[in-house]
């Protein structure tokens, strides 16, 4: 039984030292963002101590000019804005229809055909939607952030309709048999008993699709960019020739970008690591 | 009887508005894409139709070429990459180690970053940070920028992609990882399986469901690559660094090749689902065969 006592409850040294300096990885590109938006022009030297050192005074000179040069606030309220009603629509829309289809799609052959029709949506690339799509919100007056969230409604259906319609296999039917024969229709069963029943999918979509929108440029870019308003990643596209050399300004810029995003995994880390494996894995 | 209907009427209800909503923004554009396909469509203006020319000069079209053998390139490669890293990133973070969960929150963080920023922050480090490190070791190859040179530059590019999904696959190798009953890893040291060994034959059958998941997902994402190639190198240097939704994106909006670039953006979706269903069915036997 050598093996045994060696193996195990002991901490493996060797790899755990491994995985520490494995960290230099993520912590490096991170560290030297940090360090370059709080530098000015002048304290940048070409060595490689000069870009790596700490800077010698304390200042957000950098990042007041950033939120002003990008329009900061308004980028960050569009970003917000879109996200938050994309998730919303999301939970309630895709959740509707996955539990329609679901419920059906053994028993009814129009209802497979839904569901394998929206859910092969999955295959198609954006870059051949993009195109018409230009025209298309162009010609409904929807090139704007209003547009942008019908996309991304349409664009997660397939993968959120997968979902909810497999994680309804869980859910018995009897439960909602029972809420018929006391007289509920079946509109108020399923907001009364189903929708709340599923609340660990909501939150793996709401994780998938937030995180989805929050750092997608194309669909901003190809739709948005015309209205003379902004997201997030898209006003460091547009304001990248505003920049010029000045790399402590766009750092700063970069960072503020990244903020919301990593306190957002700071907070809620937990749910978004479960999130995205629930979601990969039905 | 009249409860039934009721039933199917609320079920009607609640898909019939949400699928044409699906069909108006995802299938009209896709069946209006196939038709400007076939004409020579700029993207403003007139138009008229040039049945299966636009087709004809995709396959004798260099540039689209290249940009379909960058594309595939960086898909395999990356791919490759991504996997065996995470492998054994889940191997280490799934063993006796302490705080398990620091570690796993530590090295899932790239993943949540916006790609277009990420691939900024690369951009430096690759044009500034690595010229001035190769300066001070006076390594000669690294002294100037991997991203100017255009046989280097899709390696910075692959270095970016998997910075990023290295995070994804590690977690749902984990997950695999946890799936194994620890009696298997006690009985396979019984039986004096060892290192690759062990992970070979006891560990890597287990989890080729998860295998199957991140292949899948892996080389759908590179195949489709585009933020990245906007953040690092335009496509450049010398067009090397073209990839498909890069090239359909840039000649087709503002390039006048709206007609030209949908050819393309069709034959993409075919090879996208033909990759797909390929690889589902080769890997599906697989899992079957365990």
């Amino acid at each position: 039984m050598k093996i045994k006592s060696k193996g195990i409850n002991r901490t493996n040294w060797p790899v755990m030292i491994l995985l520490i300096i494995g960290l230099v990885t993520i912590i490096f590109p991170l560290y030297m963002t940090i360090v370059i938006a709080l530098k000015q022009p002048s304290e940048m030297t070409n060595s490689i101590q000069g870009i790596l050192s700490l800077p010698e005074k304390f200042s957000l000179a950098n990042f007041a000019e950033a939120m002003r040069v990008t329009d900061f606030w308004h980028s960050l309220g569009y970003s917000l804005i879109i996200t938050l009603i994309t998730v919303a629509l999301s939970i309630v829309l895709h959740s509707m229809i996955g539990y329609a289809v679901g419920r059906n799609k053994t028993k009814s052959k129009g209802y497979n055909f839904i569901y394998l029709y929206i859910v092969s949506g999955m295959f198609v690339p954006f870059a051949i939607l993009m195109m018409p799509l230009v025209k298309q919100t162009a010609q409904l007056g929807l090139d704007n952030w209003v547009g942008v969230i019908i996309l991304y409604v349409v664009f997660y259906m397939p993968m959120n309709l997968l979902l909810y319609s497999g994680y309804l296999k869980n859910i018995p039917v009897g439960l909602e048999e029972a809420a018929y024969m006391d007289g509920s229709s079946t509109w108020r069963t399923y907001w009364k008993i189903i929708f709340p029943i599923m609340k660990p999918m909501h939150a793996t979509v709401a994780v998938l699709t937030a995180l989805g929108t929050w750092n997608d440029v194309m669909t901003p870019l190809v739709i948005m960019s015309g209205s003379g308003s902004n997201t997030l990643p898209l006003a460091q596209l547009t304001f990248q020739t505003q920049f010029g050399t000045n790399y402590n300004l766009a750092f700063a810029s970069y960072l503020l970008a990244l903020l919301p995003i990593l306190a957002f995994y700071l907070i809620c880390q937990k749910q978004i690591l479960n999130g995205v494996v629930n979601g990969a894995i039905k | 009887m009249k409860k039934m209907n009721e039933k199917k009427r609320t079920f009607l209800w609640m898909t019939i508005p949400i699928m044409i909503l699906f069909f108006c923004f995802n299938t009209l554009p896709l069946i209006r894409g196939m038709i400007y396909s076939f004409t020579n469509f700029k993207g403003f203006g007139s138009y008229e139709w040039v049945g299966l020319r636009n087709y004809i000069n995709l396959f004798r079209d260099a540039r689209v070429g290249n940009s379909y053998l960058f594309t595939f390139k960086l898909a395999i490669v990356t791919t490759i990459v991504v996997n065996v890293i995470s492998m054994i990133m889940a191997l280490a973070l799934n063993g006796k180690i302490k705080g398990k969960s620091f570690f796993r929150g530590a090295y899932f963080l790239p993943n949540v970053l916006g790609a277009l920023v990420v691939g900024y922050i690369f951009n430096y480090l690759f044009t500034y940070i690595i010229p001035a490190f190769g300066k001070v070791i006076g390594s000669s190859a690294l002294q100037s920028s991997i991203l100017a040179s255009e046989n280097n530059a899709w390696i910075g590019i692959v270095i970016v992609c998997a910075w990023q999904s290295i995070a994804m696959n590690t977690i749902i190798y984990i997950s695999g990882l946890q799936t194994i009953p620890e009696d298997v890893f006690e009985a396979g040291a019984l039986d004096g399986a060892t290192g690759f060994q062990k992970f070979k034959s006891l560990i890597f059958p287990l989890i080729l469901p998860f295998f199957t998941i991140n292949m899948v997902l892996c080389v759908k994402n590179f195949l489709m690559v585009f933020d990245q190639i906007m953040a690092l190198t335009k496509g450049g240097p010398a067009q090397s660094t073209e990839s498909i939704s890069y090239l359909i994106y840039n000649n087709g909006m503002s390039g006048g090749q709206f007609g030209f670039q949908c050819a393309n953006a069709v034959i993409f979706f075919i090879v996208i689902v033909i990759v797909s269903v390929t690889q589902m069915n080769i890997l599906g036997k697989k899992e079957e065969q365990l």
